[in-house]
């Protein structure tokens, strides 16, 4: 039966966290009291992407857009929008303060997207295999079962182009034809859904949103390769995407679509899910393996590769989520139609999580060849608060900063890494001129320091070297030989290393020494932080001519160190002064300066 | 032989590794429903990392007690299933709080003021990131991304999430805590 109207509401986890749920239950609730229970279809969706301004309602066919809603205008929704037919104008999603934009096609945040891998996010309900099916799911399935043989499935992914979506780039077909070539009994499949990059959360947003995509395309593959069983490693902080993927995985049992005899063919294939336990070392696929495993994530030497000797010394082939989500799509639409987006060395989309002093927060699938510049000025609505662009952070701990000029940089696996980044997993971090590059490197390298295994001497002993030299600078201590020594370190890292982890830890020193050098000079030699964000090197001072003598920071400041009478200049008493902020942030006459 | 090696090292674990003490007694309980998670698990291959999840989630940590019990068990020795808790970070040491507060140190929070929102807790609370208040009403520590980077600086309470928290919210939200 037909509605007459379709309400989505997001069931992402940003939007979850701000009660979606709540207004998802109160939404059926107003549809009941005014009676239109049985004109009105609500469904809980995957993302939208835009979780700036989430919770996000949106409702079909007017292709209303409403945005930061609140539990309690679930009634007023119902009650104008349902009911008498007049849209909620205060909901809508407000673009410049003047002019409200109700369509979806209206919202710039969105002009630029083309959605491959999030097809069905924020569309179909994710806990529904028909609403997946509705939408051509498992029709790659059927294909792959009955229609095509296992060499023109990987023909098919060859000439697509689909490259490995989890940082490294590695062609997909090679990795299937690889462990196909292997002859044995067991083989495996491995969906790599352990995202650890902080500020990213591509694949997680995918599994809650579209838990089939993975689960279709891993049983492809293991048709196509020869292997019988699968396993999904996602995080254990995921429990959003884990309740989805269970139902999910019960469902498609159900159908028939899972399971032994999968669609009658003959062909046995089920799947499990492992848990990570939070070691970011596990995004690493032998470390991965070795975590299936139940041991220690540790990264193993390569060769041999995982293809031909991985999970319990099985040939196995593991992807990233990203990666998996495409496959479908490749084998119904055909790799002719997949392989005109992007660009000549990467082919399809990329998912970014657009995040940091962006004005525009969220979830971007882009094709391969959008600039930086479109994806953090166009999508993105450039920088919150009207501050100056600094730079652009890809690739998370592994990847480079970038600075303005190569805003211009396409996004495709060479462009960026010539650029000196990489593209990563996908999460993209913008920085203002607030933020002190010195002092972002060393939350990166804080980071993977903290997160090397500890197996090989260069990770082990290399990243605690470049952390100790980066605290020094922050200190005020550094020297101006401390760069070259950062440089030697790093380089050794990269050849020494033995899994990427370590290999990659330099990269964001190495790329901001390139772009950021008299940042770090003001460090060493002037013993100043340009942004003002290092403590040891700023200091604070109250404005004579601002200062009505409030006496607000004075009552704030935990060490007394503020000194004046009620209506008279106040005066920071340096020696005593421990830097916190306390007085910058209470102070509402701007009357507080950073030196 | 095999077998006898094997008592061999099952008593001297039971000696030197657990100080001497007669396991029976500090013996720590686990729900049948654990219990038969761990039959379910036992044959399965690569199950520890698995067991232990759950074996957390019924007591919030991995206590020795508890993995003495999990060694006897599933018959690995302890120190495999030390090896592993010390391994990754989502397994934990020590008895969380009553409330655990786990503020979020992913590159979008760190940026907008994570760091601060941690520290302003710490110093409210008298403890350091990593630690439990002295009544174990409250802990707190730093995590990895939360993945609610649109809300950032975010923190989340048994669950559930406060988005672009301020160091001025953060009173009023312990208070509230205090409370219930």
């Amino acid at each position: 039966m037909a509605f007459r109207n379709y309400i989505l509401v997001c069931g992402g986890t940003a939007c979850e966290s701000v009660k979606s749920q709540q207004i998802y239950q109160n939404l059926i609730a107003a549809c009941k009291e005014h009676g239109v229970a049985d004109e009105v279809q609500i469904v809980m969706t995957g993302c939208f992407g835009f979780c700036e301004q989430g919770p996000i309602v949106k409702i079909l066919p007017e292709d209303a857009f409403y945005v930061k809603v609140k539990p309690e205008d679930a009634d007023e929704i119902i009650r104008e929008h349902i009911v008498k037919g007049r849209q909620v104008e205060r909901l809508l999603y407000d673009k410049s303060g003047s002019t409200r934009h109700a369509r979806v096609e209206d919202i710039q945040f969105y002009q630029k997207q083309f959605r491959i891998v999030l097809r069905n996010c924020g569309f179909i309900n994710p806990e529904s295999i028909d609403e997946y099916i509705a939408r051509e799911g498992y029709q790659a399935l059927e294909r792959a079962l009955f229609e095509m043989t296992s060499d023109e499935i990987i023909e098919e992914l060859k000439s697509s182009g689909l490259r490995g979506r989890g940082g490294a780039g590695f062609p997909t077909w090679m990795k299937w034809n690889f462990t196909r070539q292997v002859k044995n009994d067991i083989k495996y499949v491995v969906c790599n859904a352990d995202e650890g990059d902080p500020g990213a959360y591509m694949d997680r947003s995918t599994l809650e949103g579209d838990p089939h995509s993975v689960l279709e395309a891993m049983t492809i593959c293991g048709k196509t390769v020869g292997a019988n069983k699968g396993y999904i490693y996602i995080r254990a902080e995921y429990p959003l995407a884990i309740s989805r993927l269970e139902i999910a995985m019960a469902q498609a049992r159900e159908y028939g679509l899972l399971g032994n005899n999968i669609l009658g063919s003959g062909f046995d294939f089920d799947i499990e899910i492992r848990l990570g336990a939070g070691a970011f070392v596990c995004g690493e696929e032998t470390a991965l393996l070795q975590s299936i495993e139940g041991k220690r994530g540790m990264p193993q030497p390569r060769p041999p590769f995982p293809a031909v000797k991985g999970l319990w010394g099985q040939p196995t082939v593991i992807s990233n989520v990203e990666t998996w989500a495409n496959v479908p799509v490749i084998i119904t639409r055909g790799a002719s139609w997949f392989n005109k987006i992007g660009t000549a060395d990467s082919k399809g989309t990329k998912v970014f999580a657009l995040t940091g002093k962006i004005r525009n927060s969220g979830l971007v699938e882009v094709p391969m060849g959008t600039t930086l510049r479109e994806i953090i000025f166009d999508i993105g609505g450039g920088i919150a608060n009207d501050k100056k662009f600094k730079a652009v952070q890809t690739g998370g701990p592994s990847g480079g900063v970038l600075t303005e000029e190569y805003l211009d940089t396409p996004i495709d696996f060479g462009s960026l890494v010539k650029a000196g980044s990489m593209m990563g997993s996908g999460g993209m971090i913008v920085m203002d001129e607030d933020d002190c590059i010195v002092d972002v490197v060393k939350f990166y390298l804080d980071f993977s320091v903290d997160e090397s295994c500890g197996k090989c001497a260069p990770c082990r002993i290399g990243g605690k070297s470049l952390a100790r030299i980066l605290e020094k600078i922050t200190k005020g201590n550094g020297t101006v030989e401390d760069i070259d020594t950062m440089r030697t370190i790093g380089e050794a890292m990269k050849k020494g290393s033995l899994c990427a982890l370590g290999q990659t830890t330099p990269n964001p020193i190495l790329s901001s020494l390139d772009h950021f050098h008299d940042e770090y000079l003001a460090h060493i030699v002037d013993k100043k932080c340009p942004a003002g964000k290092c403590k040891d090197l700023i200091s604070y001072w109250i404005l004579e001519d601002k200062c009505t003598g409030c006496t607000a920071c004075a009552r704030k400041c935990p060490v007394n160190a503020i000194s004046g009478a009620r209506k008279e200049v106040h005066v920071i008493d340096q020696n005593a002064c421990i830097q916190c902020g306390a007085c910058y942030e209470t102070c509402r006459f701007d009357a507080i300066e950073i030196r | 032989m095999y077998m006898v090696i094997k008592k061999m090292v099952k008593y001297i674990q039971m000696s030197f590794c657990s100080g001497g003490y007669m396991s029976q007694s500090n013996e720590v309980m686990f729900s049948p429903e654990l219990v038969s998670f761990i039959e379910e698990w036992k044959t399965k291959p690569g199950n520890l990392i698995m067991v232990l999840h759950k074996v957390q989630e019924e007591f919030h940590y991995i206590s020795r007690e508890a993995a003495d019990k999990v060694a006897e068990m599933l018959d690995v020795p302890l120190a495999s299933i030390w090896g592993v808790v010390s391994f990754y970070h989502f397994f934990k040491l020590t008895k969380p709080g009553k409330h655990n507060i786990q503020v979020c140190m992913g590159t979008a929070c760190y940026l907008k003021g994570g760091q601060g929102v941690l520290e302003e807790l710490g110093s409210q609370l008298k403890i350091p990131a990593g630690a439990v208040t002295e009544d174990g009403i409250f802990s707190l520590e730093g995590v990895r991304c939360l993945g609610c980077c649109g809300l950032a600086p975010v923190m989340s309470i048994g669950g559930e999430v406060y988005g672009k928290v301020t160091k001025t919210q953060i009173p009023k939200i312990l208070a509230a805590l205090r409370q219930a």
